[in-house]
């Protein structure tokens, strides 16, 4: 399968404190890619840097063959939707209901009537067990309501690519297992994500490949089907709390 | 503070060029615009309804006392007036705005930022310029000329009261004495400077909103710095604008 976005030589630094020293890394069309390390390697930069929320101090990121490094707030805005991302704390507008949330995608970049608005909203809030509470301030809402609206949110002008950071962490099982599916099925509509996460089990269910930040670089890369079968793999180790 | 001050100076001639080329793009985001003006006008109506009455009286008292012991109370009215409509209802007003709604603003996007809903606007491909500041500015831009306007006419009623039960002043005597020393000139003086002295505020208030990076504490840093920062062009600008018009009216 042809690389989607394509990461190459990326170098970002905060200050004195070096994040990233040299990243290379391919996504595949239509895959689903897990990206695990520890708390503080980076990962939601490096989500980051894929819609130009960040900057690299060196480097590129390549989405189909076009480096958005370069590019100008303006020129991003194709990029943007295009490529989703659902932000680690949601990141929902607090003077905004849920509905208004969810509209405000469609009203920026659609021509849709407010009839139709409505219903694409409607509709999607029921798909992620969330309707009734168009009404609502994101304030009342609990921690994984709000991670499933800002999911929703992401998912409203249907991109291509959709950039998953730590969705199900916080949340209970049951919830868990219902963004798990839906992960899945938006991977069976041919989406491709990727997927930063801390737990171990929903990775190795909804990935093809997983990918392990170290150092700054991507230490290991390797699909599921060959990290399940070798105990002794460096991203098993990961898994069972053996590294940091 | 040198290294502080070429900063600012350098990020906000930035945001002034993006603030001024999203400005006039269609189509107007009609909406947070009235809801701004709703924010900007009632936070500070009030505010600028008692300070306006107080200066007003205030400034009466004083000259009344003064003059009066050269026999120059029927004078009041015209040095009142005409200092209120050139400078008093103007300046008194924008610092009042500037506090108020200023602090308002860079606390509100400062926690924005600090809960990334700037970057979700960014991420969702919309513009935080367009949907945050340029309304922001619109709405100082309409709602401190009124402002000053309404604290004109309030300071002069103010001082009207004091003249006439201080200083024995008939009211008739006062407001005709009032109305007819001032000129259309003094009105638009006054008011010309608070379209500057709105931009100053809001796109003060944004920068500081703008420019907080993480953590509540910085937001609380980034209020105060908007309203001293504010405050003071507010005050230089006051100086620099009417040494301006005099040159040119
Ligand atoms: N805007 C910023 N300014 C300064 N430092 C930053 C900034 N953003 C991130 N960092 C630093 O970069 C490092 C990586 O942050 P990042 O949020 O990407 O970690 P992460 O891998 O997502 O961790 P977690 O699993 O806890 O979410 C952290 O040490 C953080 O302090
Ligand atoms: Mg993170």
């Amino acid at each position: 399968m042809p690389a989607l976005i394509e990461i190459q030589n990326f170098e970002k630094s905060f200050g004195t404190k070096k994040v990233h020293e040299d990243i290379n890394l391919d996504i595949r069309q239509g895959e689903c890619l897990g990206l695990i390390g520890g708390s503080g390697t980076g990962k939601s930069v490096l989500l980051r840097s894929l819609i130009g929320l960040e900057r690299p101090d060196r480097g590129q990121i390549l989405v189909d063959g076009i480096d958005i490094t370069k590019l100008t707030e303006k020129e991003l805005i194709p990029v943007r939707k295009r490529v989703a991302y659902a932000f680690q704390g949601g990141a929902l507008f607090d003077s905004m209901t849920v509905f208004e949330n969810l509209a405000y995608p469609l009203r920026a970049h659609t021509d849709l009537t407010p009839r139709q608005i409505s219903e694409k909203v409607m509709k999607l809030l029921s798909d992620f067990g969330l309707a009734g509470n168009d009404k609502l301030l994101p304030a009342s809402l609990s921690g994984g309501m709000q991670k499933r609206v800002g999911l929703a949110r992401a998912m409203i002008l249907n991109p291509d690519v959709i950039l998953y950071d730590e969705p199900t962490a916080g949340l209970d099982p049951f919830n868990t297992t219902k963004i798990q599916d839906m992960i899945l099925r938006l991977k069976q509509m041919g989406k491709t994500g990727i997927l930063v996460t801390h737990d171990m089990p929903v990775a190795f269910k909804v990935c093809d490949r997983i990918a392990m930040l170290e150092n700054g670089r991507i230490g290991v890369v390797d699909t599921v089907e060959t990290i399940l079968k070798n105990q002794d793999h460096p991203i098993m180790h990961f898994a069972h709390g053996e590294v940091a | 503070m040198t290294e502080e001050i070429l900063i600012f100076l350098g990020g906000f001639g930035l945001l002034v060029r993006t603030v001024s080329s999203e400005f006039w793009r269609r189509p107007f985001e009609i909406r947070l615009i009235i809801e701004q003006i709703f924010h900007v006008g009632s936070r500070s109506l009030p505010l600028i309804l008692i300070t306006a009455l107080s200066t007003g009286m205030v400034m009466t008292l004083q000259f009344g006392i003064g003059l009066a012991k050269f026999g120059g109370a029927p004078y009041v009215p015209k040095i009142v007036a005409l200092s209120i409509l050139r400078e008093m209802g103007p300046v008194f007003t924008s610092l009042m705005v500037a506090a108020r709604v200023g602090a308002g603003m860079a606390s509100e996007i400062g926690s924005m930022v600090v809960t990334q809903q700037i970057d979700a606007m960014r991420a969702l491909g919309t513009s935080p310029i367009r949907k945050i500041v340029v309304p922001r500015v619109i709405a100082c831009l309409i709602c401190l000329p009124l402002l000053a306007a309404i604290a004109n006419v309030i300071g002069i009623l103010g001082s009207l009261i004091v003249g006439t039960n201080e200083l024995q002043l008939d009211p008739q005597f006062f407001l005709l004495k009032a109305v007819t020393t001032l000129k259309v000139s003094d009105w638009t003086s006054g008011i010309g400077k608070c379209v500057f002295f709105s931009l100053f505020i809001s796109l003060t208030a944004c920068y500081f909103g703008l420019n907080v990076k993480q953590g509540t504490k910085e937001v609380g840093l980034a209020t105060t710095r908007a309203v001293v920062v504010s405050s003071m062009l507010v005050l230089i600008g006051d100086f620099l604008l009417t040494k301006l018009f005099f040159i040119l009216f």
